[in-house]
């Protein structure tokens, strides 16, 4: 049966580029050129896969972002997603998680899908929010931090990574499912997927597109806002032991010290 | 890091896809290889994978319906991290498929392009002997056409992926006839009477495949010359100006290599209290090294721009090879001296710069000859 999955992806500014922060509203400058954030490759590479798997079906990618940027999404296409959803208002700038959420989830609700998917967080904003924000505003169940999904009939079944092992759980379908990086190797585009990717559609919607009140959205709706931004530490010197055969009973102390073991 | 040039947006794409997977795939093997002088066969099945070996060729043959230029970005990506990797690909393409394409029947190329186009199987191109290099119209191998056979006999030096388990083709050039009439015939191999000798101890290269090879009345059927009786050593003139931009692209990414890995030295590597890239003795060594590569990306940039346009390119194809293998060189000399001892240790990415890069100045037409042709061209 041919599945329709819809993936989240965001794009961010290049990591390894110059990153700064508005000094008014600490939040990241996003005024240059955006690309595709690695953690949201797995979930595209996921959804390909699953549609491959069905026999049939197609990716769509949601997405949004403040300036009509499109290049982080080409990258998806030419991964072989068959097109996008890009909502984008200068509205927007400013939106806070649970304003992206709506944002996402009423583009979303457009396309139909069987499944949705989404990175267990962005790289650059980290709240891990998001996803099931959405699942909440569709009316869907949600399930985070995947490292193994499986479609079978109208359910899905997922390997969720705990800190002890995994849980299996069952889900029917439409759901949320939000994927761990590294799960699946995400392909490299090819040439001619890159070429391909061009004439790929991309639906740009405002706002009013969706039928959103743009109040509840942009700074002025957010409910989160940024009081200070603290550089991180520097990282402390390690610590050293010295193995005089007994040496791995300090490194277990050492472990269980910092909750690791 | 390079100083950045104006591509499109895929090409872009396609360049960084490329330098990812230099960095991911290639250049955590590279050292291994080189080492063990091992053919990185992984490492050709996912360029394989991803399309590198059928990028300037249509899709009706299994290409990527690219052109010479992607394919030039993708032999410079790789270039960076392991001269090997590179070469193989350049050679496999442009020397290997691009003359089946180029002037093989429809029959030819249907039979051969697919495998070669995916990586599955390589070609080789023979046209150097131990007795004609620079001077390649001096070839001595011959081919008698005996009851509808070609009868091979002679020798060939130095020839690039002729001794892998994948290879499947060599195409020859030899005398077929009165007035040193030389022809192209494919040799699928192996082959009764073709022994492919024991690979090269070479200076640099070490994952690349070299080998000599010996014809001793190779039997191969008449339908595999290769174009037109007698106008072999002419086409493989016109295949040789356009792999002399891919060499160019090959040199420029072991200049920028040289120039990424000793930029990272130099800031991190202290000596008297401050990094030694607070020297400007260093400084301007980066700038200077920052300046070869380029200048010389440029021109290659210019020489497979005309080629793509359809303009005459042999004199810019030159200069482009020229400078690129040149600016190569002379970055290696530079970065394992920023490196210091270490840059005399064979795992330094620069150290195999250093043994890889003088090849440059040789393969393909050494420097003397591109400046030969650059002389011709001013009418000298
Ligand atoms: C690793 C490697 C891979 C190779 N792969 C291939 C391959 O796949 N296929 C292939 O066919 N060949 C291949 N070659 C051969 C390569 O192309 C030749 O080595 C090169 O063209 C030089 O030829 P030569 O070695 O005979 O040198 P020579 O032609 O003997 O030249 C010796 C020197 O004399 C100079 N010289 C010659 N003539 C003149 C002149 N008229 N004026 C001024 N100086 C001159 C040359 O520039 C050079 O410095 C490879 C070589 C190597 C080392």
């Amino acid at each position: 049966m041919p599945m329709k999955v819809v993936v989240c992806v965001k794009q961010i500014p290049d990591p390894a580029g110059e990153l700064r922060l508005d000094p008014a509203s600490h939040n990241l400058v996003r005024d240059g050129k955006l690309i595709l954030d690695e953690s949201d490759s797995y979930g595209v590479e996921m959804g390909l896969q699953l549609a491959e798997q069905a026999g049939g079906g197609e990716v769509t990618l949601v997405s949004m972002a403040p300036h009509s940027e499109t290049s982080g999404l080409r990258t998806a296409l030419a991964m072989g997603a068959a097109g996008a959803i890009l909502v984008s208002d200068r509205a927007l700038e400013g939106t806070d998680a649970l304003g992206t959420a709506k944002v996402l989830a009423a583009a979303i609700r457009r396309a139909q899908p069987d499944l949705v998917l989404a990175a267990t967080e962005s790289s650059d904003g980290y709240t891990g929010t998001v996803p099931v924000q959405i699942a909440e505003l569709l009316g869907l169940p949600s399930v985070t931090f995947s490292k193994k999904v499986t479609v079978n009939g109208d359910k899905v079944l997922v390997e969720r990574q705990t800190e002890q092992g995994y849980d299996e759980v069952e889900v029917p379908l439409p759901a949320v499912v939000t994927v761990t990086a590294g799960v699946v190797e995400p392909r490299y585009p090819s040439f001619k997927g890159i070429m391909a990717a061009k004439s790929k559609p991309v639906e740009e919607l405002t706002v009013a597109d969706l039928g959103l009140d743009p109040a509840s959205l942009g700074a002025g709706g957010s409910r989160q806002q940024v009081v200070s931004v603290v550089p991180a530490e520097a990282r402390a010197a390690g610590e050293i032991v010295t193995d005089d055969g007994e040496g791995f009973q300090q490194v277990l102390a050492y472990l269980e010290r910092i909750k690791v073991i | 890091m390079a100083v950045g040039t104006l591509l499109s947006d895929e090409l872009e794409m396609f360049r960084r896809t490329v330098e990812h997977l230099a960095n991911k795939t290639v250049a955590p093997v590279a050292a291994l290889h080189d080492r063990e002088g091992s053919f990185p066969y992984e490492v050709v099945e996912e360029m394989g994978r991803l399309g590198l070996f059928g990028l300037p060729f249509p899709a009706e043959y299994g290409g990527m319906g690219g052109d010479f230029f992607a394919l030039c970005l993708a032999i410079e990506e790789l270039a960076r991290v392991d001269q090997s990797v590179a070469i193989t690909l350049e050679a496999a393409v442009s020397l290997g498929a691009m003359p089946i394409y180029r002037f093989g029947t429809e029959e030819q190329k249907q039979r051969w392009l697919p495998d070669l186009l995916s990586g599955r199987a390589l070609a080789a191109f023979g046209l150097t002997e131990p007795g004609a290099g620079s001077d390649a119209g001096g070839t001595r191998t011959t081919a008698r056409l005996q009851d509808g056979q070609w009868v091979i006999d002679g020798s060939k030096a130095f020839i690039t992926n002729s001794g892998t388990s994948i290879t499947k083709l060599i195409t020859v050039t030899a005398v077929t006839g009165p007035g040193r009439e030389i022809s192209a015939i494919v040799v699928p191999t192996p082959a009764a009477g073709l022994t492919v000798e024991p690979g090269y101890s070479k200076v640099g290269w070490h994952a690349s495949d070299t080998h000599p090879l010996s014809f001793d009345g190779v039997r191969v059927p008449a339908e595999n010359l290769l174009g037109e009786p007698g106008r072999g050593y002419a086409n493989f003139l016109r295949i040789l100006d356009e792999g002399r931009i891919a060499i160019a692209a090959l040199a420029v990414g072991a200049a920028q290599g040289c120039l990424d890995e000793s930029v990272r030295y130099a800031k991190e590597r202290e000596a008297f209290g401050r990094p030694i890239g607070a020297n400007q003795a260093i400084a301007f060594k980066l700038a200077r090294m920052q300046a070869r590569a380029h200048t010389a990306r440029l021109a290659y940039y210019d020489a497979a721009a005309r080629m793509s346009a359809g303009l005459a390119f042999k004199a810019q194809a030159s200069i482009a090879k020229l400078v690129a293998s040149e600016a190569a060189m002379d970055n290696a000399r530079d970065a394992t001296q920023i490196f210091g001892g270490s840059g005399f240790i064979n795992d330094t990415p620069v150290a195999r710069h250093y043994r890889d890069s003088k090849i440059l100045e040789i393969g393909e037409g050494t420097s003397e000859v591109q400046l030969m042709l650059i002389a011709r061209d001013l009418g000298l």
